[in-house]
């Protein structure tokens, strides 16, 4: 009887453990129950993608109330992948989060961090569990104002103004997808995905569904930091908790991705976006502009956590260079890349929240000769900054491959000069990194810390040997991929 | 069907400019929040002024009557309208705790002394 | 031992004494021995190999595919089996070298030096034994990395400088040309694999294949053709085992043996003609001749021995590029014979140092008398270098000199007379001064540490001694080349 009603289930047991944390306001409690939720998650995320692999799709009905008037919860070959993705994520995360958080929060608070942290998962799970537009809206604007308060609760008070920033410009966003769907609900009459993609084709006036086209990419854009579009994302990630930075980094763009692919190839199909609009040509200029100044930026910075921010805005940049080249390679790499930069980039914000704890500060200054004070979690940054560079063995290489690959087949030689060479640009500040850590003599007033806790450093880990091991036995990663980006690509036709 | 009788669209359209208006070019956080708020209001005309049918009644059902107007949209529009009051009273409550932090509400303000504590660094 | 389990324990032992290096850091002379033993059992491991391969068989293994229809994948051929051999033996000579040469100059992080050493002889292996690209690919990234800490032992500032060169160069060129190259290559012929043949035959034009080489030979910086052969000097920050390793053992030489077995086994040698291969002789050859002339105004010792490096190795790629079986079976012999031979000569130049904190050519004026033996091998090394009998590298060079007459490319004949005249007058008034030139009477230094000269008596010994036991890495070669013996 539970397993048919897994779809729901995802969503539901993190939706209420947040006012069940709040109620019981205990400090171990919230962790706990934080902990639980998430491993169980993970395991409805995992059996949900075992099952879409045997059987197909797998439809869920809100209510009992068929769709398209019910709101349909939808699970095939992309989202079962995210899915997994947001719920390892957040299985890892979450026991890490214990010394992270009583470090960085007051006592009082901390209870409250873990309550929007589970709200925050909820959002996510739902919005790539469900099948309905205006759902997508609800769930993306209950995991957004989850991570305002979360990026609030930072120790400084810019994290403060971070947050604000990113309130203001998130809500512009989903209020642009808002319109976006509305234009298109007006045209259809439908709110449900599967059944819009249908109607589409017999739409006769097609000027509102570019607009509504316009809309949504430019509300998503804004969501998943696409270039110009993500002014808020350094701030947000600097201040905000470790723990904090180090889930939204591997979860909140790349479910926002999900929404733009769901949306361009299910929804649209490639017949109306890549003949009425030129939109692969603004996504690819968008996505070198994106990966080439990000990582510029990035190669100046003297905040680490702030450094790997700007990474993060370049590398969102490769997903959608992957997207604008829209054959099946490119959707690989792009999808593929959603796991793999979510796990290098998960990996590195938790070891930093190791430095933050042990060290105080992430500058530059203090972080000389941390080779040798904490070598398991210096050395478990240069993995983690190997794989955004994309040496083989890390997962980051799975990527490049498949993002080169693409442009080699569409012909764009220039491309991928352009993508080999922003690697190099990436290595630039890995090994800023690298030379502080190993080969500068230590910082005098850390000089007496240690290595990191043995739960946080252990759950770091995790994701690190994640990164290295999905470099190597893709069969998982790249499989799924390929699955999704065969059915988006075929689907869309 | 005259520009004139498209008159909600014309006010939507303004009320969304209006909004983004405010929230781009004013400095102080509160004011924000508000254009904000009337960024969001025009989409909430955008949804229900279609809803009514031309020659519709009221979505009950009735003897008789053979066109309704579309309650969906009010639906969608009801839960639009409880996110945007949460977003609002959250960005109230951050833009208190910024005022005790900082002293002020006005950005320009807040931007100068964020720039003076880095330097001082 | 199964060849199987061979071509895995190749790669797996210098990994495990890595890990037993470091386990035993704290007590150097078991972390010696942890070296010296896992040294000695990779060198049996691959001898094992040696009799099926010379009989004609492949051995090969294929592991778990890293891309879909990409596996990682050992293949052990003459040409791979040619460089592991040299690989493994001299990698007893160099840990025998460090032993005398780091505790002679006290060096520090020395359980550092010989984890590192031992993962990149690891990753050497796997480039000697890759069976297709992009299992060449991942163990070439992996002994640039391996070796980064190697160069930056010092860690000061001009360590620290060398590093960033060093890395820079070798990864820039790896990942900006090398890789695209491959993936190219994978969607052009839709295989990896290593076949001899080639892969790419009829599946490109000569002008895509011109450009699609241009990629693979500047990609491989590791083989330092000019202009993209800077890393090599720069890395002689390092101390001098290292260069020595660089040079002889592994880092060179798997720049070296990927050019070889890309032009043998990729491109093939009969596939393409002039129009793809036309430009890479002049490329190499100006290499040669420039490399030359460097060699021959510098003053720091080492520094004229990676020079000297970076034109043998352009004799290695002006020698494959010319396609003519005798000249490959020259450019497989000279990854051996300059191996021995530039060995030999490192191991003098950090005997030197370490006797007697000299570093530049115009100071050994009459150091033949202090140090007979390191300047003995010297010697030795020179004349394998210029090309002189017995010494080996007499041998490799008289198979290019054939194959440039037998392809009727005079012009790279001349190249490669010429530049042996340069290496004579790099080398000799080395010698010259050495024993035949007054010295400075405040020396009052003796020979290096007994291990250092034990290494580089045995290595010097080994480059006189190849050509007498030369039928195995002339079968080897001869195999590579097809051409009858």
């Amino acid at each position: 009887m539970t397993l048919e009603h897994l779809p729901a289930l995802q969503v539901v047991l993190p939706l209420i453990s947040a006012p069940l944390i709040v109620l019981v306001r205990r400090r171990w409690f919230a962790w706990a129950l934080a902990v639980l939720v998430s491993w169980i998650s993970l395991a409805i995320a995992v059996t949900l993608f075992l099952e879409v692999g045997r059987t197909g799709v797998i439809t869920y009905a809100i209510g009992n109330w068929p769709p398209p008037w019910g709101i349909e919860y939808r699970v095939d070959a992309l989202n079962s992948f995210v899915l997994v993705l947001v719920s390892f994520t957040a299985a890892v995360v979450a026991p890490y989060a214990r010394i992270s958080i009583a470090a960085e929060l007051p006592r009082e608070q901390a209870y409250l961090l873990f309550a929007m942290f589970c709200l925050c998962l909820a959002g996510l799970l739902g919005i790539t569990i469900t099948g309905d537009m205006f759902n997508i809206f609800v769930f993306l604007e209950i995991a957004s104002l989850s991570t305002y308060v979360m990026i609030a609760l930072g120790q400084r008070r810019k994290a403060l103004v971070a947050a604000y920033q990113y309130l203001i410009m998130g809500t512009i966003g989903a209020t642009f997808y808002v319109i976006g769907i509305g234009l298109l609900y007006l045209m259809t009459g439908t709110l449900n995905i599967a059944d819009l993609a249908g109607r589409l084709r017999d739409v006769g006036e097609i000027r509102p569904l570019l607009a509504a086209f316009a809309f949504i990419t430019v509300g998503i854009g804004l969501k998943l930091a696409l270039f110009p579009l993500h002014q808020w994302l350094p701030n947000a990630y600097a201040f905000a908790p470790s723990v904090v930075t180090a889930f939204l980094s591997a979860t909140a763009t790349k479910v926002s991705v999900y929404v733009l692919i769901r949306f361009y190839f299910t929804i649209f199909g490639t017949s109306i976006l890549f003949a009425a609009l030129p939109t692969d040509e603004v996504l690819l200029v968008l996505s070198i502009a994106g990966i080439v100044t990000a990582s510029l930026v990035a190669v100046f910075q003297q905040d680490l956590k702030r450094m790997f921010a700007y990474s993060s805005v370049a590398q969102i940049g490769y997903i959608t260079l992957g997207l604008s080249l829209a054959n099946e390679a490119g959707l690989t790499g792009s999808i593929v890349h959603l796991l793999n930069h979510g796990v290098t980039k998960g990996a590195i914000f938790l070891l930093i929240g190791g430095i933050a704890l042990r060290c105080g500060a992430v500058t530059f200054d203090r972080l000389r000769g941390i080779g040798r004070r904490m070598p398991l979690t210096a050395f478990g940054l240069v993995i983690g900054g190997l794989s955004l560079v994309g040496i083989p063995g890390t997962a980051g290489f799975i990527t490049k491959w498949y993002l080169v690959l693409a442009a080699i087949e569409r012909g764009y030689w220039w491309l991928v000069a352009v993508i080999v060479a922003s690697s190099l640009i990436a290595l630039g500040y890995v090994w800023r990194f690298v030379e502080a850590a190993y080969l500068s003599p230590p910082d005098e007033r850390s000089v007496k810390q240690g290595e990191a806790p043995a739960s946080m450093l252990g759950f770091a880990w995790v994701l690190v040997i994640a990164c290295v091991y999905f470099g190597l036995d893709t069969s998982f990663s790249v499989g799924a991929a390929r699955e999704a980006a065969v059915l988006l690509i075929g689907g869309a036709r | 069907m005259s520009l004139a009788s498209h008159y909600s669209y014309w006010v939507t359209i303004f009320l969304m400019i209006a909004g983004l208006y405010i929230v781009i070019a004013r400095g102080n956080l509160v004011k924000k929040l508000i254009g904000l708020g009337i960024f969001q209001t025009s989409v909430y005309l955008l949804y229900i002024a279609p809803g009514k049918l031309i020659g519709g009644t009221a979505p009950i059902v009735a003897e008789g009557f053979r066109t309704y107007s579309n309650p969906l949209p009010h639906v969608l529009i009801l839960t639009a309208i409880v996110v945007g009051v949460a977003t609002l009273a959250l960005g109230l409550a951050i833009v208190v705790r910024i005022r005790e932090a900082y002293g002020t509400i006005e950005e320009d303000e807040i931007l100068a002394q964020d720039r003076r504590e880095e330097e001082q660094v | 031992m199964t060849p199987e389990l061979a071509i895995l324990g190749a790669v797996a032992i210098p990994a495990a004494g890595a890990v037993g290096v470091a386990a035993c850091g704290r007590v150097p002379n078991l972390r010696e021995t942890v070296t010296l033993v896992a040294a000695a059992l990779l060198f049996l491991a691959v001898a094992t190999l040696v009799s099926p391969v010379l009989a004609g068989a492949r051995p090969s293994v294929r592991l778990f595919e890293i891309i879909p229809g990409l596996p990682i994948a050992f293949e052990v051929e003459p040409l791979g089996m040619l460089f592991a051999l040299v690989a493994s033996s001299l990698w007893i000579a160099s840990s025998v070298y460090s032993i005398g040469y780091m505790r002679g100059n006290n060096e520090a992080h020395q359980t550092r030096f010989y984890v590192c050493f031992a993962l990149s002889l690891a990753a050497t292996m796997g480039i000697a034994f890759a069976g297709n690209l992009i299992t060449l690919f991942l163990f070439y990234e992996a002994l640039t990395l391996v070796t980064y800490p190697l160069v930056t032992h010092h860690g000061d500032d001009e360590a620290r400088r060398g590093g960033r060169l060093y890395l820079g160069l070798l990864l820039g060129t790896s990942i900006v040309l090398l890789l695209p190259a491959v993936i190219a290559t994978w969607s052009i012929a839709g295989t990896l694999d290593f076949t001899p043949g080639g892969i790419l035959a009829g599946k490109v034009s000569e002008g895509g294949a011109a450009l699609l080489l241009a990629l693979y030979m500047f990609g491989i910086g590791k083989a330092a053709l000019m202009p993209v052969h800077r890393w090599l000097p720069a890395a002689m920050v390092a101390p001098t085992p290292v260069s020595a390793l660089l040079h002889a053992v592994a880092v060179v030489k798997a720049g070296a043996f990927a050019v070889v077995k890309v032009i043998v086994y990729v491109f093939g040698t009969t596939a393409f003609g002039p129009e793809t291969f036309g430009w890479l002789p002049w490329v190499a050859g100006f290499t040669i001749l420039a490399a030359s002339v460097v060699a021959l105004r510098a003053d720091n010792l080492k520094r004229r021995l990676a020079y000297s490096t970076v034109s043998q190795l352009s004799y290695i790629v002006l020698a494959a590029a010319l396609l003519a079986p005798l000249s490959i079976v020259g450019a497989a012999l000279h990854i051996a014979t300059h191996a021995f031979g530039k060995i030999t000569l490192f191991f003098a130049a950090g005997a030197i140092y370490t006797a007697s904190h000299k570093t530049e050519v115009s100071q050994l004026d009459g150091i033949g008398r202090r140090m007979p033996w390191t300047m003995g091998a010297f010697t030795i090394g020179a004349l394998s270098i210029i090309g002189i009998p017995p010494a080996a590298g007499f041998f490799s060079k008289w198979f290019m000199f054939v194959g440039t007459v037998e392809s009727g490319q005079y012009l790279a004949l001349a190249v490669l007379a010429l530049s042996t005249l340069l290496n004579a007058a790099y080398f000799l008034p080395i010698v010259h001064a050495a024993f035949f030139r007054g010295q400075d009477r405040r020396d009052d230094h003796g020979e290096a540490p007994w291990p250092a000269v034990v290494a580089l008596v045995a290595t010097a010994a080994a480059t006189l001694a190849l050509p007498f036991f030369a039928d195995v890495p002339l079968e080897l070669a001869g195999q590579v080349g097809g051409a009858p013996k």
